[in-house]
């Protein structure tokens, strides 16, 4: 049908922008890959969890940079796991952030930890934000009745 | 009375004195007259005369004379006046011309004479050119001999022919009464009579060399004339005393490397022999300057001749010892085509015979122990079959080293990976290694090619004859096995500077290294390791099971392979390190086409050998929890997941194949995980395979991880391809590499 075909398209289209853009890598395709009969909510659900562990990672390190005595290690724990659960997202410049991230952890620069705190949860949003609009189409598509397209 | 006008003569007439006065005069006119016709008709005839003038005025002067004597006749008797005019102008005349003759003699003879003096000097010379024409003559004469001589001489290279022959001529050119050639013996202290022309006297005296007459004729390169009083001369025998002059002349003996082209080597010759010559007793013969000249040049002729005729012997020697030496090798050629046509045999023969007894063995004990044994008789079986391999290896050996010593074994190149390759060789140590607990770690380069062409059953010898060693010499401790790709800075070993190997399109070079903490080598003794069936004696005596062969063997394979092999070791107790590189063609680049792989399966299939099997999965993330979760149950997994390293030990039974560990996360102590898990079942028979979950990827924690008895390692995040040919990888082979 033409809505299918148009929202495809734009689906297609979208999506090619976020790998473009560096929002999502290779990893993304593979959850996409993942996601079968016998998993058919695969993505969102692990989304969803990448999502809320984001938050929750956030706040932790808000909260320890904001220490007194800045426990660096902790720090860098955090931004370790966030960066884990980026990569196995696929949130690339997530990912990408936190690697910079755990160099100032490394060298103990505080002004670079609450810099890159900041850019982490602006690049986090960011993602957020279009994962959402990527999940919506989806919906969409499905709904309409037709496929989602799979991006080799 | 005078009347006549006449004129009275002036003397009285006497009758007799004027008559003889009148036939005077008249003869004297006559002469006069004749006189300068003679002198014109000699002259006429003459057909050098300078002086023609001259003539003339004296022919004038002799004719007026004559002229006036004949007048004179006239005037004996009375006579007229004109008479008397006649003969005044006469005598007038003649009075002129002779005094000018007279003057012009004055000029005129002392040229004469010295006309004279010129053809004396003249004939002079003619003589002299006569002399000098003479002694040309005789000189060509002399040239014309010694060129004789010269070519007698050089027309024999035999020695003895030689020396005859110049004395023959010699004696025939100059008439010699005698004429000896005494030679230095060996000893060259003395000169001993070898050729005389007349054999008069007896052959063989000796005389010493260093008489003073002797050492007189050496030092100089002429003929010498000597006494005939001298030892060398008395060549007559007693009882005739008188001899004639008697000249010596040195001839040089010249030796092969005595020769230079451009001149005599007066100096370096230290050999003469002594030429006598003896002219005639009986002539008054000297000694002439042409025949010593001629002495001197037939002495120098014979020099070059007899070293012609020394040069000709000492080749014809060398030719015979070569031929001789041909014989013999001709002879040894052959035995020794027959040994080696013996030993072929022997091979073929042992080659058949002994390997189908041991095979025999091998297979019947190896059935053997799949039936139902007690264990004494499983015992027994497992050490048949370990000495009947050890057998069947030992013939094996020899045999390949005899191939490989003719150069009869060729390399089976086929397509083979590198993977398997690896993952073999350690499959097959990993039972001994875990008896003796040895930590065996094996890592390849990123850039190492997964297939490579090459005789993979050689390469594998190597590399199991190379690891077998380190094990077996490494009582604790651990083995790393690293392979990689060469790159040529990393090939150059001190001891083998020739070896330069050069990467191309077609080829690399595989560079692997197996670094052992055990007991070390000496490192005097790493030059014996690779010959053959030489065993290190300070290694003790107990692993002295093995042929000693497996390196030689190894060593012998790997050239083949156009690479090159070394041991390093520290010494004693420090480990050692064994190092080959070989030669392998990159497949795809060049013809071999051959592929013993099977084509890979389509990714849409769930693969069935997953299905079912049973995993447990540890990561305190819970997104990469899940996402790895879910990569492995698309695969058909049943996964089993936990967030602690306790709870992983509690859930893990037997029945789990595999174990992953997310390494990523500090706080959790996986290697302490990993040892507890290999503790749990170490009862069992088998225990999970435990593969960590790496984020970044690290050679060392890789390397600890490995040590720390982890199968394997996957990189984070994991995509489901590498998780399938992961699983596979350990399932079939029981060992993952990070690649």
């Amino acid at each position: 049908m033409e809505i299918v075909g148009q929202l495809q398209k734009q689906y297609v289209d979208f999506i090619n922008s976020l790998f473009r853009e560096g929002y999502l890598d290779d990893q993304y395709v593979q959850l996409q890959k993942l996601q079968d009969d016998s998993n058919p909510e695969f993505v969102v659900e692990v989304v969803s969890i990448f999502f809320e562990d984001s938050e929750k990672l956030l706040n932790d390190l808000a909260s320890s940079i904001q220490q007194q005595v800045v426990d660096f290690k902790k720090v860098d724990g955090y931004v370790h796991q966030f960066k884990g659960s980026s990569s196995s997202v696929g949130a690339q410049r997530v990912k990408n952030a936190c690697v910079a991230f755990r160099n100032f952890c490394e060298e103990k620069n505080l002004d670079g930890c609450s810099r890159f705190l900041n850019l982490v949860k602006q690049e986090f949003y960011l993602v957020k934000n279009k994962l959402e609009t990527l999940l919506r189409l989806e919906q969409q598509i499905l709904q309409a009745g037709g496929t989602v397209p799979l991006i080799e | 009375m005078d009347a006549c006008h006449c004129i009275e003569p002036q003397w009285p007439a006497d009758k007799l004195l004027m008559k003889y006065q009148y036939i005077s005069d008249f003869f004297i006119a006559l002469a006069y007259f004749s006189i300068p016709l003679e002198l014109v008709y000699f002259v006429k005839k003459s057909a050098v005369f300078p002086y023609r003038w001259v003539l003339v005025q004296f022919g004038s002067f002799i004719v007026l004379c004559g002229a006036t004597h004949l007048i004179n006749l006239w005037t004996f008797t009375m006579h007229s006046r004109t008479v008397a005019v006649v003969m005044t102008t006469a005598k007038i005349l003649t009075a002129v011309v002779s005094c000018a003759t007279a003057l012009m003699l004055v000029h005129i003879i002392p040229d004469l004479l010295s006309v004279k003096k010129r053809e004396l000097y003249l004939k002079k010379k003619a003589a002299q050119l006569d002399r000098e024409m003479g002694l040309i003559r005789t000189q060509e004469e002399t040239g014309r001999y010694v060129r004789m001589l010269t070519h007698e001489i050089r027309s024999t290279l035999d020695r003895h022919t030689i020396l005859k022959t110049t004395l023959i001529e010699l004696g025939r050119t100059l008439a010699l009464e005698e004429c000896a050639l005494w030679m230095p013996t060996h000893t060259g202290l003395e000169l001993q009579l070898s050729y005389t022309l007349r054999h008069q006297y007896p052959m063989g005296f000796i005389v010493p060399i260093q008489l003073p007459v002797i050492n007189q004729v050496f030092s100089s390169n002429r003929a010498v004339k000597i006494s005939s009083s001298s030892p060398v001369a008395r060549l007559r025998p007693a009882g005739k005393y008188t001899t004639g002059e008697v000249v010596a002349v040195r001839v040089p003996l010249l030796h092969l490397s005595n020769f230079q082209i451009n001149d005599w080597p007066e100096l370096t010759t230290k050999r003469y022999a002594l030429m006598v010559l003896v002219l005639p007793s009986d002539s008054a013969r000297q000694w002439h300057v042409h025949e010593l000249e001629l002495v001197e040049v037939v002495a120098d002729q014979v020099a070059v001749a007899l070293s012609h005729a020394a040069i000709l012997e000492e080749s014809l020697r060398a030719r015979d010892l070569l031929m001789e030496q041909n014989v013999a090798l001709d002879l040894a050629r052959r035995e020794a085509e027959t040994a080696v046509r013996a030993h072929n045999d022997f091979l073929a023969v042992m080659n058949h015979e002994m390997r189908t007894p041991v095979h025999a063995i091998i297979a019947l004990s190896s059935l053997l122990q799949e039936t139902k044994l007690t264990p004494e008789q499983r015992l027994m079986v497992e050490t048949i079959l370990r000495s009947s391999s050890l057998l069947a290896t030992l013939i094996n050996d020899v045999l390949d080293l005899s191939r490989l010593k003719d150069g009869s074994l060729k390399l089976d190149i086929r397509t083979l990976s590198l993977h398997v390759l690896f993952w073999e060789a350690l499959n097959l140590i990993r039972p001994i290694a875990s008896v003796k607990k040895l930590f065996v770690t094996l890592s390849f380069s990123s850039d190492m090619p997964e297939h490579a062409i090459g005789d993979e059953k050689r390469l594998m010898q190597v590399l199991l004859n190379i690891v077998g060693n380190a094990v077996k010499f490494t009582r604790v401790g651990s083995i790393s096995i690293s392979a990689s790709v060469a790159k040529s800075e990393s090939l150059r070993d001190p001891r083998a500077p020739g070896f330069f190997p050069v990467p191309s399109d077609n080829h690399f070079y595989l560079h692997v290294q197996v670094k052992d903490t055990g007991s070390g080598i000496n490192p005097q003794e790493i030059p014996n390791l690779f010959t053959k069936f030489a065993q290190s004696q300070s290694s003790g005596t107990k692993n002295s099971s093995g042929s000693g062969l497996g390196l030689a063997i190894s060593k012998r394979f790997v050239n083949l392979m156009e690479g090159h092999i070394w041991i390093e070791s520290e010494g004693l107790g420090k480990g050692s390190t064994a190092i080959f590189v070989v030669k392998l063609g990159i497949p795809g680049r060049s013809h071999e086409s051959i592929l013993p792989f099977v084509p890979k399966v389509p990714e849409n299939r769930v693969p069935t050998k997953f299905l079912g099997l049973k995993v447990v999965l540890m990561d305190e993330n819970g997104v990469g929890r899940m996402v790895t979760k879910g990569i492995l149950m698309h695969l058909g997994c049943e996964v089993l997941t936990v967030s602690s390293g306790d709870e992983c030990l509690r859930v893990l039974i037997h029945e789990h194949k595999v174990v992953f560990l997310d390494v990523s996360l500090p706080g959790i102590d996986s290697y302490e995980l990993s040892v507890r898990i290999h503790e749990k079942f170490s009862q069992h028979f088998s225990r999970p395979f435990i593969v960590a979950l790496m984020g970044n990827r690290d050679k060392l924690m890789t390397e600890n991880c490995l040590r720390a008895g982890m199968d394997g390692v996957v990189p984070k995040p994991v995509s489901v391809e590498k998780m399938r040919s992961a699983l596979s990888e350990l399932l079939e082979h029981g060992l993952l590499l990070d690649s």
